[in-house]
Parts: structure tokens; sequence; C-alpha cells
């Protein structure tokens, strides 16, 4: 045996190469995980962050390279093999069936027999499976039964099955695939506690973020890769978030330009009074002026969404009128909304905002439909050029117009959502989460697209939860805390602590430290 | 305004790629030709037929052809609605009890009350319509599955069947309707049988319906994802009402040349052919989860299966044996699908 060095790495990769017909996804790369450490593994979208896991959860195999686990040789032949070895990756979609327990979902597969005459009959021991079920939620720190079913729980809640599910296997290595993407403030808190409880235990957890604040506050170490190379890695003591986006995009990006004043002086395109949907959102009146961003933060679950999709006709309202440029608009459908100039990018474009199978340019010209026909059959080349056109404005990178948007990247899949809404030339565009889930090079194009769309006269309303981009993209902030209007800032005004307070409830006073 | 090497990178990228699908026109067309669904299945369908003429010296005389042409299409025909639904992501089990009810419609408004051939025609396409627009309307509105509502309406519309007529079949059908079934129309040598014509315009005009008009697009985009289709603006409920409605009333003019064909109105005509329609639309490459499926693949799909029947009972084999080859062809057809879609 060679000296090694002080630590022996619990996962050792050197020289991984992978390649798909046309994209070498990863040349050559080394990676490694210490037993006891938090790893973030960053990147720009298709930088090979997916592969490299999957390489190592089984689901592909590598062209060349090695992988030793405990300083052994291996190779994970499938996703079975690789959870032997001690391996689990949780996805950012689930793998639990929703109708069943949390102990059944835990132990799906394999179940603990009843032992003795009835062991040969494989009844299921239900009552061991309980025990142990809440003896690994326990371990994560949950605080459900082990009977409660799944789909009863939150996305958190589920997300603590999945990580309990991988303890079960006695795995050493968890991979979290963007695990805080639909997590609100406080749950991703709780998810950092587990995961510093799993490290506390010696278990390896290797994190993939987009959220680089994240990043500073769960990880020991980062590994940066960038096209399908390691470019950089350092522990987190040495890193700052400039150092590690010029990493990732290989370029220093500019920081975020101010809004200029002059374009605030705009008429009201859109104005709101007294939304209400019973049990949801509670008399939510507001004003949109023409050329700006108004942001609406609020925690997950203060009516954000809700209050979007009542204005565009996705939900029904119970009382409560809005006005497009002055005039009343009765909109009871997407249609009617559409018909009024709105336009809504949705929360998640792979469930709400695209026709993940069909073409980029059918996807860009779904709401544009009876524009492009004549006597309601499609014009294609009409068709065709509002493709074009749209993808050179947005620089969608796509291979052709006629790729299946499923393949396309989430920065590009969402900027074909953008594209589709600017093609019905709106008055107002609202935008829900609109950068969530994409890397840091497609953020910046969307924030540089939302401000020029602004700049053209458009009306934008744009829901966030991640302040920074509140706070960087808002000349006004609307915050929502339990379906009503906590309080409305000025971008002067704003502050991090303010529209904390207003989103939990609490009054500015109180946030500024001299009230109580 | 953002930053120059964005710009350029994102610009370069796409161009290349632009240039590099310009390079390569004839490599990706035919490999799009390839890929398409319903070559698979018309290879199957070629096989048949070549097999056929080689082992049966009968199976390629025109007549033969015909009337395996005319056995297929009033499937076919009721094949081409049934499409438009399974790619909203639904079902319709009820054809098979709107063939007979619009014939039957059809018949009693000519021999019982006396209607002009025209009429009792228009009777029995009104039927039609009208049940798949309360199919449209108990799925969109009611909200109920497509399977529990059609399945409702299959049993409906055949006890309506057998309770108008007590299970008496309705003869003696007017001379000039039975022609509409049975007049072969004279092109150069060959007689072609009139619902074949039928079943060929009908498959041009719901082609191009599908694929070109404003109601086509949003019937694809409503089965690839009805959230994604809402959401930009389509109103879903009258999509599904026009995709059971346009069933309903190509179930009709199927029914009605059956009707037509066989010279007689029979409570229990089409039983079981909901089946053999859904599998015209499976065996062609439709999706059943939506989205996908093509006017073409369903005419193959029918054909193979007509060809199939004629083929076993020119081989000799009992027709008894027909509804098991034909499983065999819907699970072969499927697997290669699932095969075809795997590689790609």
């Amino acid at each position: 045996m060679e000296i090694t060095q002080e630590r022996q790495p619990l996962l050792e990769v050197r020289g991984v190469s992978k390649a798909f017909p046309g994209v070498q996804a990863l040349e050559n790369v080394d990676f490694e995980a210490y037993p006891g450490e938090v790893v973030a593994l960053l990147g720009e979208n298709g930088a090979g962050k997916s592969t490299l896991m999957k390489i190592l959860s089984g689901v592909y195999h590598m062209d060349s390279g090695q992988i030793r686990l405990r300083g052994q040789p291996t190779v994970p032949r499938d996703p079975h093999h690789a959870q032997q070895l001690g391996i689990a990756i949780i996805y950012q979609e689930f793998n639990l069936t929703p109708n069943q327990s949390v102990a059944t979902n835990i132990f799906l597969g394999r179940e603990p027999y009843v032992p003795g005459f009835f062991g040969t009959a494989r009844i299921v021991d239900y009552q061991r499976m309980r025990r142990e079920a809440a003896a690994l939620l326990a371990q994560v720190g949950a605080r459900f039964s082990p009977d409660a079913l799944v789909r009863d729980l939150s996305v958190a809640q589920q997300q603590m099955v999945e990580i309990a599910k991988a303890l079960a296997v006695k795995a050493e290595i968890i991979i979290m695939d963007e695990p805080t993407s639909a997590l609100g403030p406080e749950e991703v808190t709780v998810l950092f506690d587990i995961v510093h409880r799993l490290k506390s235990q010696g278990l390896a957890v290797i994190f993939i973020t987009h959220r680089l604040e994240e990043v500073f506050r769960v990880a020991d170490r980062i590994v940066v890769l960038r096209d399908g190379r390691r470019v950089g890695a350092m522990p987190i003591s040495q890193a700052s978030t400039e150092a590690i986006i010029s990493l990732m995009v290989g370029r220093a990006l500019e920081g975020h330009t101010q809004v200029d004043a002059g374009r605030l002086g705009g008429d009201i395109v859109l104005e709101v009074r007294g939304l209400t949907r019973r049990g949801v959102i509670h008399d939510v009146s507001f004003s949109l002026r023409r050329g700006e961003i108004l942001g609406i933060a609020g925690l997950v679950g203060a009516g954000r969404t809700e209050t979007v999709r009542a204005i565009f006709g996705a939900d029904p309202l119970d009382a409560g009128e809005i006005y497009v440029e002055g005039r009343r608009v009765h909109i009871t459908s997407p249609e009617a909304a559409m018909q009024a100039g709105l336009a809504l990018v949705p929360e998640n474009r792979q469930r709400q905002g695209l026709v993940l199978i069909q073409s980029v340019e059918r996807n860009i010209a779904l709401p544009s439909l009876e524009r492009l026909s004549r006597r309601r059959f499609v014009d294609r080349k009409r068709m065709r050029q509002l493709g074009h056109t749209y993808v050179d404005r947005l620089r969608i990178r796509t291979p052709s117009l006629e790729q299946r948007v499923l393949f396309l990247s989430g920065g590009n899949q969402q900027k074909v959502v953008l594209a589709k809404w600017l093609a019905t030339g709106p008055k107002v565009l609202i935008l829900d989460e609109p950068t969530r889930g994409i890397d840091v090079g497609a953020k910046a194009e969307v924030h540089s697209i939302m401000r020029d769309l602004a700049e053209r006269g458009i009306g934008i309303i744009m829901i966030s939860s991640e302040m920074p981009e509140i706070l960087a993209m808002s000349d006004r902030i609307l915050v929502m805390c339990e379906g009503r209007v906590a309080g409305i800032l000025d971008r002067a005004e704003a502050t991090q602590e303010r529209i904390m307070a207003y989103a939990s409830g609490a009054t500015l006073a109180q946030a500024d430290g001299n009230g109580r | 305004m953002s930053s120059e090497h964005h710009d350029e990178s994102a610009t370069h990228t796409y161009r290349r790629q632009n240039y590099l699908a310009g390079a390569q026109p004839l490599i990706s067309q035919v490999a799009r030709v390839a890929r398409a669904q319903e070559v698979g299945v018309f290879m199957i369908l070629a096989v048949m037929v070549l097999a056929l003429s080689v082992f049966t010296d009968t199976f390629l005389k025109s007549d033969t052809i015909f009337n395996v042409l005319r056995a297929f299409s009033w499937i076919a025909i009721s094949s081409f609605g049934q499409i438009l639904v399974i790619i909203t992501g639904g079902i319709d089990l009820s054809v098979g009890s709107v063939m007979a009810l619009s014939g039957l419609t059809a018949a009693i408004a000519m021999n019982w009350w006396g209607a002009p051939v025209a009429l009792g025609i228009l009777v029995g396409l009104v039927t039609g319509a009208a049940i798949g627009l309360i199919n449209g309307l108990l799925i969109s509105k009611a909200n109920l599955p497509p399977f529990i509502a059609t399945l409702g309406l299959m049993s409906i519309a055949r006890g309506v069947c057998s309770g108008i007529v007590g299970g008496w079949p309705v003869r003696d059908l007017p001379k000039s309707f039975i022609f509409a079934g049975q007049y072969d129309v004279p092109v150069g040598d060959w007689g072609v049988p009139l619902p074949v014509i039928f079943m060929i315009v009908l498959a041009v005009l719901m082609s191009l319906f599908l694929t070109r008009s404003v109601w086509g697009y949003r019937i694809y985009a409503l089965g690839g994802n009805e959230q994604a289709a809402a959401l930009s603006g389509i109103n879903t409920g009258r999509v599904k009402i026009l995709v059971y409605t346009l069933c309903g009333l190509l179930t009709a003019i199927g029914g009605l040349l059956m009707t037509a064909r066989l010279g007689v109105a029979s409570s229990d005509a089409a039983k079981g052919y909901e089946l053999n329609v859904i599998a015209a639309a499976v065996i062609g490459g439709t999706s059943l989860s939506g989205g996908e499926g093509t006017v073409l693949g369903a005419l193959i799909g029918a054909a193979i299966q007509q060809v199939l029947r004629t083929g076993l009972i020119l081989s000799g084999v009992s027709a008894y044996w027909q509804e098991a080859a034909i499983g065999l062809v819907i699970i072969l057809a499927i697997m290669m699908d699932q095969f075809r879609k795997r590689r790609r």
C-alpha cells in the first residue's frame, strides 16, 4: 500500500470521460468526497454535473476513468448496484408513491418479512417497518408519523422521506440534486440541519445547487465543472462568490445595473383592486406602471402564485376588479387575459409552460396560432419566421427549430417560455419564479431580457423567492403574507430585513429594531 | 448591454449548429422519414401483402383488394375520429354502439317515417354527432374520466338500439341508400367501392385538419400537456367537446356506410368494433398517453387488421382464430414502436 494522506477519501474519481453523440459531456474529470464532508458540485447547466452524478449512481457508464470506493476500484453497474455500494441519489423529482405510507415508501422493494413460518409466505412485517422507519425519521429530525401518507406531506417532508430512504440502504454517500429548488427559506434551513447531521454521522454529501449563497452556508469544499472539465476546487474558506461565478462561466459577469430613474414615469398599465379568492388570497390591490418591474416577495404559501394565476384567469376570483390601461376587463380564462394584453410565465416551466414533446417552434407559436393562421389554417412559413426571430433575439441555444424542447437545458427551456409570451406582444408580463433552477449565465440573460422589455414599456411583475433577485431587479416590491398584501416598498427603502419582516407578518418598526 | 463574450458565444453556437443542420438536409430528411411513426407499421403491412401475393394466387386480384379496402373502410373512418380523441389523451369506447345507432336511426327515419334518403343520412349523422357531443360535455363540463363517460354511452347507445326496435332488425332499406355501400365507381378498368373513396377523401381532409389547422395544433398541444395548453389561452374544454363530437360524426359516417353495405340495420351491428377502431389507432402509432398520432397511421392500422383477416381466410385458417391473430399483431406493433422510440 502506498502512503496515503492523512484522510482517505471515501470516493475517488480519476480521469473520467464520457461522450454522447456530438458532445463530450465529461473529459478527464477528477472528483473526490471525504467522509464527514459536504462537497458542492457547481457548474452551469450542461457543464457535466448530472452526467458525473449519473455515472456514480450507475445510470450511465463511463467511457474511461477510474472510480474507487474506500480505496477499492469499482464501477457502479446500475442504480441498484450503486445503492448496494452505498451511493444514494436524491433527484429533484422524488421517487415516492403518493398514496402509500411513509414507512412503506422507505422500505419499497426491501420490505422485511414476518419471521418464522410466515416468512416462507412472505408476509410483510409492517410493525418492524414502522419501527425502523420511525428510527430513520428521527435520524433526519422529521416529526411526522411513519404512517402518514406521502401525498399529505409537504415537499420538504417528502424530501425527508427520500433522505430516510437513502439512510435505510445504509448509504455512505448521498448525492442531492438541487434539493432546495422547491423549498421555502425556512425549509431550506431545516434541510441544512439534516445535512449537518448526516455529516456528523460520517457520511459524505454531494450537493448540487444553483444558489450560490447556499453553498456558503452548507458546503465544506467546492468543485467546479465547466464544459465537461474540472476547472477548480477549493475549500469554502478560500472561495468567494465572484471567484466561483467566474470559474463557472469562464468570464466575469457584469454587476447588476441600476435602473435609470427616467423609466419610471409611465402610465398605469395594470391595476387590480380587492382581489379575493376565498381561503387563498384576500383583498389584494396594487398597480403597475408601464416600464416598471414590480417584484412580489413572500414566503412559500403566501399567495403570490395564486394572485397572479387569478389575475391571468387560471383560477376563479370571488371578488375584485382588474383594469388594463384604465379600462375594466373581465378575465374569466387565460384566453381572455391574453386578449386583454397579459402574459404569464408560470412557476413550473416543464409542467405548466411547455409541451415538452413538441418542437421549439411549435411551443413558441402556441399562444399566437390565431395570428399566424389564415382561414383557420396555420401558415407554417410565418410560424417558422416567428421561431427564428425569437430564437435569435433571446439567443435560445438549440440545434434547430424542430428540436423537442425536452432536450434543451433548463435555461433555454425558460427562454422558450419567454419567447412564446413575448410573441403575443403583451402589455403586462407576469413572471413566476423566472430563474428557478437555471444556471447563473442563463439567469443573467433572463434578467437582461426583463430589463430590456421594461425599457420598451412593458409592465413586468416578477415573483421570486430569491431575495437578491428581488432586490436587484425590482423598482417596487410588494410583499405578501398569508394571502394579503403586507406592504409595498420602494426600491430606495427596500432591505432584506424589511422584506422579511413584512413576509413574516411583523411590522416595519420591529424590522428596524426600534419597535416592540 | 449584458456581457460581450456572452453575445458572441451564443450566436456562435447557434450559427454553427444552423450550418450543420443545413449541411445535411438529405441525410436528416431520410432519417426523419425513417423515424416517422408510420414507417414501421407500413413495413408490416407491406410484408403481409407481399407474403399473401406470393402464397395465394387470389389476393392480388383487384376484386380481393377492393373487398379488403371496403371491409375496413368504416373502421378506418371511425378511427380518424378516434385518433383525435386519443391524441388529446382521452379514449372513446362508444364508437361501436354509435355505428349501430346511427345506422339504425337513419334506417328508421327512412323506413318507418318515409323520410327521403338524404334526410335519413342526416338523421344518422346528427345521431352520431349528438352522442359525441354528450361524451364531450360529460368529460369537459362534468369532469368525468373519458373511459367512464364513453363506457356509459357505449352501453346507453346500445341499449337505445335494442330498445327502439325490440331486437328486430330494420330491413328493406331504400335502394339509393344501399347504393352508397355497394356501388363501385368505375376508375379505368377497376370498380372502386364508394366507401373506399369516402375513406380516402376523409383521410386527406382529416389529415389536413389535424396537421395544418389551428384546431389540429391545439389538439396536439392539449394532449402533450393540458396544463400548458390551458395556460397558453387554449380553451381546453372546447377542444375536448370538438374532438368527441367529430369522433361521433366520423363514426356515424362509418356506421352509415356499414349499414348501406349490409343492407340491414340491426341493433347488435358493430358489436366490439370499438376495439378494432382503437386497435387501428394504436397499431398506427397513436400514443395512448396523448400528444402523438397520425391519420395515415390509423389508416395503416385498420388495413393491417383486415389484411390479416383476409389472409387467414385465404390461407384456410379457421375464422375463429382471427381475433387471436389480431391481438398478437397489436402487441407486436406496440413492442416495435417502443423499440423505435428507445433508439431515438
